[in-house]
């Protein structure tokens, strides 16, 4: 089957246009829910809502000076930048954002390629975005951007590996790395009629660690250390101004709509959803409509997390990486496998067994919820939970006890005996 | 085979023309007065300090430059048995068992001495 070179070409123009767009109204979304959330109004006044304002900025920028300072590196100074973004775009190459579409007489999937290695691609594409921040930080040649670009590319190659596992356990329950075999894996009800048959489901903490893992991936808050202003003046990107700036900023928003896309389409089966009988010509549009809802939904999450959360601090990051997410993602990418043998083999028993494991386990996890136990302190010897009520008592009970009062004693009964 | 990378190569020749034609245009007809000032190392207004070549950095960054080596070479070996182990089944599940189980006992043994520990 030979397709006209307009197919691949529409392909990817539509992929390009469909998330530079998702893209503008995330910040200008970001921008209004956050001043809801602070009791401000928000930009309000380039279009109905304000919906302008993002366009509008991106033009002012061209018109900023973009200074390359003196003591950089300039040629990757420049390409850094430019890594982001594009690896940013080529990562959601193998995502679809719709079902299929007639046009023409060509039947085509709204997806730029359907590779054979699929999730690889998103992963690997991921790899690279973390050379943009860290040659961006090194080409500085300044210290405030290599302390930010080292800080912040530990931290992003830390949640990859819990992510790349999280992956790995998706990738056992479809059997392929084609991303439209996962998808096809998730069509249609899961272990009951009425559930979706998202692997989001029956692989939950892995559905967990990888949202985690985007957040921490994407440098959003909580996770934002890559620009803790207060600490860093900006991290990787302070040397940056004027539109080489804007490319580092566009490639994080950027990065929030496309982990957004990757995980719904990984964990809640992509474009699949009820079609209520709509004909044959539709269904792909209805397909692009649920993917899009879906997006939102976790767009949503990413802004409400900023506005809701304070920043993490960098050790308890590293912990909460190293100590939890890859030892979970690990394990459950041995307890998927085991599960998926045990179904091939003795069809049913898996299920049931994993229903029950999974019943005890969510009581497990109410239970340690709601028991009122106060978690952990990360190991840091300094417990921030106790008021210390030791050291401030102790002195007022001991000058009451014995005669001998301390000087700050004396000079408070000077005062009251001078003050009449 | 390499024909389906063909509207890979065209989006990425669209998001490289729309990255590159972006910055190109921001030169044309943004300002540039430059000054001493602008082009020196940022250090919050002070006259730069350090070099950044003396600008040091906690040794625990290569120590995560490590472990990430160490467990993304062991996610690169987990990918192409998970597409396959339907086939090898409880044999290859032991096997792989086996191998995170050695990488688990040197982890568990370097978070035991400390080594991830950040002060």
């Amino acid at each position: 089957m030979e397709t006209p070179l307009w197919v691949p070409l529409l392909q990817a123009t539509v992929v390009f246009t469909y998330y530079l767009l998702l893209t503008a109204l995330l910040i200008w979304a970001e921008r209004r829910v956050v001043a809801r959330m602070q009791s401000r109004l928000g930009p309000n006044r380039v279009g109905p809502f304000g919906i302008l304002q993002t366009l509008v900025d991106g033009v002012k920028m061209f018109f900023k000076e973009d200074t390359t300072p003196g003591m950089v590196n300039r040629s990757i100074f420049t390409v850094a930048p430019l890594i982001g973004v594009i690896a940013g775009f080529l990562s959601i190459a193998v995502i679809p954002i719709g079902g299929e579409v007639t046009l023409f007489g060509e039947t085509f999937t709204l997806v730029v390629a359907d590779l054979s290695i699929g999730v690889l691609w998103v992963l690997a594409m991921g790899s690279i975005h973390v050379y943009s921040v860290f040659l961006g930080g090194w080409a500085s040649n300044s210290p405030y951007p290599l302390l930010g670009g080292i800080r912040s590319s530990a931290q992003m190659v830390s949640y990859e590996i819990a992510q790349g596992l999280a992956v790995a356990s998706v990738i056992i329950y479809a059997g392929s790395l084609r991303v439209s075999d996962i998808v096809a894996g998730q069509a249609g009800s899961g272990f009951a009629d009425g559930v979706p048959g998202w692997y989001a489901i029956p692989l939950f903490p892995a559905f967990m660690v990888f949202v985690i893992g985007m957040v921490a991936e994407a440098g959003r808050p909580p996770f934002d250390l890559a620009e803790a202003e207060g600490e860093l003046v900006g991290g990787f990107n302070t040397e940056y101004s004027g539109l080489r700036f804007g490319m580092f900023m566009l490639a994080e928003f950027m990065s929030v709509v496309t982990m957004s896309a990757i995980v719904v389409t990984l964990f809640l089966g992509g474009p699949s959803g009820p079609t209520f009988g709509a004909p044959e010509a539709f269904a792909g549009l209805i397909g692009t409509g649920w993917f899009l809802l879906k997006m939102v939904v976790f767009i949503f999450f990413f802004i409400l997390l900023r506005g809701a959360l304070p920043r993490y601090r960098y050790d308890r990051l590293m912990d909460l990486g190293w100590k939890v997410l890859i030892p979970v993602a690990l394990v459950w990418t041995l307890v998927t496998a085991a599960f998926v043998i045990l179904e091939q083999e003795q069809p049913g028993l898996g299920t049931d067994l994993r229903l029950t494991l999974a019943s005890i386990a969510a009581v497990i996890v109410g239970w340690l919820l709601f028991s009122g136990r106060e978690p952990r302190d990360a190991g840091d010897g300094l417990d921030r939970h106790e008021p210390a009520p030791g050291p401030v008592a102790a002195p007022t009970t001991d000058t009451a006890d014995d005669g001998t009062t301390p000087a700050s004693d004396d000079t408070a009964d000077d005062r009251q005996e001078v003050a009449p | 085979m390499l024909s389906e990378f063909l509207p890979v190569l065209l989006l990425f020749g669209l998001a490289t023309a729309f990255a590159v034609g972006s910055i190109a245009v921001s030169s044309l007809v943004g300002p540039r007065v430059p000054n001493p000032t602008k082009l020196a190392a940022y250090e919050s207004g002070n006259e730069p300090l350090a070099d950044v070549k003396n600008t040091r950095f906690s040794v625990k960054f290569y120590m995560v430059a490590m472990l990430f080596l160490i467990f993304d070479i062991e996610a690169v070996f987990v990918y192409p048995w998970a597409v396959v182990f339907r086939e090898l089944g409880w044999f290859g599940l032991g096997q792989m068992v086996a191998f995170i189980g050695v990488l688990g006992v040197a982890f568990i043994y370097e978070i035991g001495r400390g080594g991830l520990e950040w002060d």
